[in-house]
């Protein structure tokens, strides 16, 4: 199967100069899940918001089912490292939200309201939300937001889910569960996912591949792939292939780091090294 | 009291500690009986205290609070202070509204475009400085003595307090929210009637309620200048007469008209922007 959505060598340079991303290439197949990890800053968040349609890179192209993507579209959920619900909505209201902007009114099954109904209070049952339909953000956990943000991701039933440090800002037992259930939820709807994070347990747990990053430019140091059955647990991570990805992923990372560091340290450290 | 209770029974639908947090809320008898009865029990220290402050002076320089209130009384139910009171009502009111739409139609484009605001923001900044009783005059030189140049003073008045909330408002939307809803394809109305909207509400009724005081004030000052109607003319007019009750009447038909318009406001404001408490 060839690839589905394609970053196809894209650099982005800002305005101020920031280079964040160079000729980076990343071709994900339909219905897999595919983890960026790299150091803090390394561009992880330029290339998901190339992906979604968000920045047009300076060179190269992002492509989704073989056309060009220069603006955002209803192929895309988007996930980020904050919930970003409105607090003047409730849970289910929150959810609703993708439905009442662009065109995607227009996307609802004839008719209905109450398809609509009924699949926010299913996506509400899928993430966990039950009882809280009615409740304001600001009565929910940072977790509880989260999933909330996720369903409203979901809820126009995007072919590509791309998820930009989901729990970064949560503690680590949330952190865990809220992985856990993310596997689950991704089954479930039948989406390409891509995820961008800096902990690499996460990109093992989710991933079927592991695309691993520079830092800033970034570029692919190296790809792992993650041979692991689904559903997944946390039970696995003591198996010989949970602990090899894992081992591999930092490997890769660390020479990547090391390999910037010695580049930027000075041109003589380099012409000795070549 | 309201907004307590009413904060309880939100959360009291995520968790089931509400009778706790109502205990722990409550404090010491004292204080509840100061949160209670504290606003009458000021009040009516203050009238004791004027009335012993009254008993030195003669009446044309202090009346004492009982012929206010029987002055007050009269001029009540002979319906002069209705008359005056609408008077001035019928100038602060559009005032108030034509000011705050100034303030949206100036203050949106200055949030939103960093042009806009080097532009503009000098002027705004600077008319502030005018003394706005300076400008009376000047108003009721070009539009006559009518409710025109009163209105247009209100308006004045109000648009600096509002303009700078609705400003502050839309600047605090974060951009995250706005990555958002691009994401989602957003049409700018549609980020405009589901984004920028109902995030900048909260502060710009804030700036609202205060322009709403400010109204009356600036109604006031133009009526004292010229008129024959309005509150500003009768207070103007017990002073002429040496009639200090009248004045005295006067101000204290404009507070309480104030009081209505601030929690007119105040209450759209909790209706509108509950979910934050």
């Amino acid at each position: 199967m060839s690839a589905y959505l394609i970053a196809d060598a894209i650099s982005v340079t800002y305005a101020n100069g920031v280079e964040a991303l160079r000729r980076f290439t990343l071709e994900v197949k339909r219905g897999e899940f595919v983890a960026v990890v790299g150091p803090s800053g390394c561009g992880k968040s330029t290339l998901l918001r190339a992906l979604a349609g968000l920045i047009v890179p300076s060179a190269g192209q992002v492509r989704l089912d073989g056309h060009p993507v220069t603006q955002p579209s209803h192929q895309v959920g988007m996930l980020f490292q904050e919930p970003a619900l409105l607090p003047w909505r409730t849970v289910e209201k929150n959810i609703g939200l993708p439905f009442e902007l662009g065109n995607n009114a227009s996307r609802l099954p004839p008719g209905d309201a109450t398809w609509l109904r009924r699949r926010i209070a299913d996506l509400i049952q899928l993430v966990g939300l039950s009882g809280f339909e009615r409740a304001y953000p600001r009565e929910l956990s940072g977790g509880m937001a989260q999933r909330a943000a996720l369903a409203r991701a979901l809820v126009t039933e995007p072919p590509i889910l791309l998820l930009d440090e989901p729990f970064g800002a949560l503690d680590a037992l949330t952190r865990e569960t809220l992985t856990a259930a993310l596997e689950g939820i991704w089954r479930a709807s039948h989406t390409t996912g891509v995820l961008v994070t800096h902990s690499i347990p996460e990109a093992v747990f989710l991933a079927d591949r592991i695309v691993v990053s520079t830092p800033r430019p970034g570029q692919v140091s190296g790809v792992v792939e993650v041979p692991l059955p689904r559903p997944r647990a946390w039970e696995m991570e003591r198996l010989p292939e949970f602990v090899e990805a894992m081992q591999t992923a930092r490997s890769l990372l660390r020479a990547a780091c090391c390999a910037t560091t010695t580049a930027e340290t000075g041109r003589d450290v380099t012409a000795r090294a070549a | 009291m309201s907004a307590i209770s009413q904060a309880s029974k939100l959360r009291s639908g995520a968790q089931a500690s509400s009778g706790a947090q109502g205990k722990h809320n409550a404090g010491p008898r004292w204080r509840i009986w100061a949160m209670r009865m504290g606003p009458a029990a000021l009040f009516m220290l203050f009238v004791a205290a004027w009335h012993l402050a009254s008993l030195r002076y003669p009446p044309f320089i202090l009346p004492g609070p009982a012929p206010v209130a029987g002055r007050f009384l009269a001029e009540l139910f002979s319906g002069a202070l209705l008359y005056h009171t609408g008077a001035t009502l019928s100038e602060a009111l559009p005032g108030l509204l034509i000011g705050a739409l100034a303030a949206f139609l100036l203050g949106y484009p200055i949030a939103k475009s960093r042009l806009a605001d080097r532009l503009l923001s000098p002027f705004i900044v600077a008319s502030q400085g005018i003394p706005f009783i300076a400008i009376a005059p000047l108003l009721l030189i070009w539009f006559g003595p009518g409710a025109a140049a009163k209105i247009f003073l209100c308006a004045i008045v109000v648009f600096f307090p509002i303009a700078v909330n609705i400003i502050a408002g839309i600047r605090s939307i974060k951009p995250l929210l706005r990555d958002l809803f691009r994401s989602m394809s957003a049409t700018h109305w549609e980020t405009f009637v589901k984004l920028e909207l109902p995030a900048a509400l909260p502060m710009s009724l804030t700036g609202l309620r205060i322009g709403a005081t400010l109204s009356m004030i600036g109604a006031i000052t133009a009526e004292f200048l010229g008129t024959d109607r309005g509150l500003g003319f009768l207070i103007n007019q017990g002073r002429g007469l040496y009639d200090t009750e009248l004045v005295l009447v006067g101000i204290t038909a404009t507070v309480i008209t104030a009081l209505c318009i601030y929690g007119t406001v105040r209450l759209a404001e909790q209706w509108l922007t509950g979910y934050h408490r």
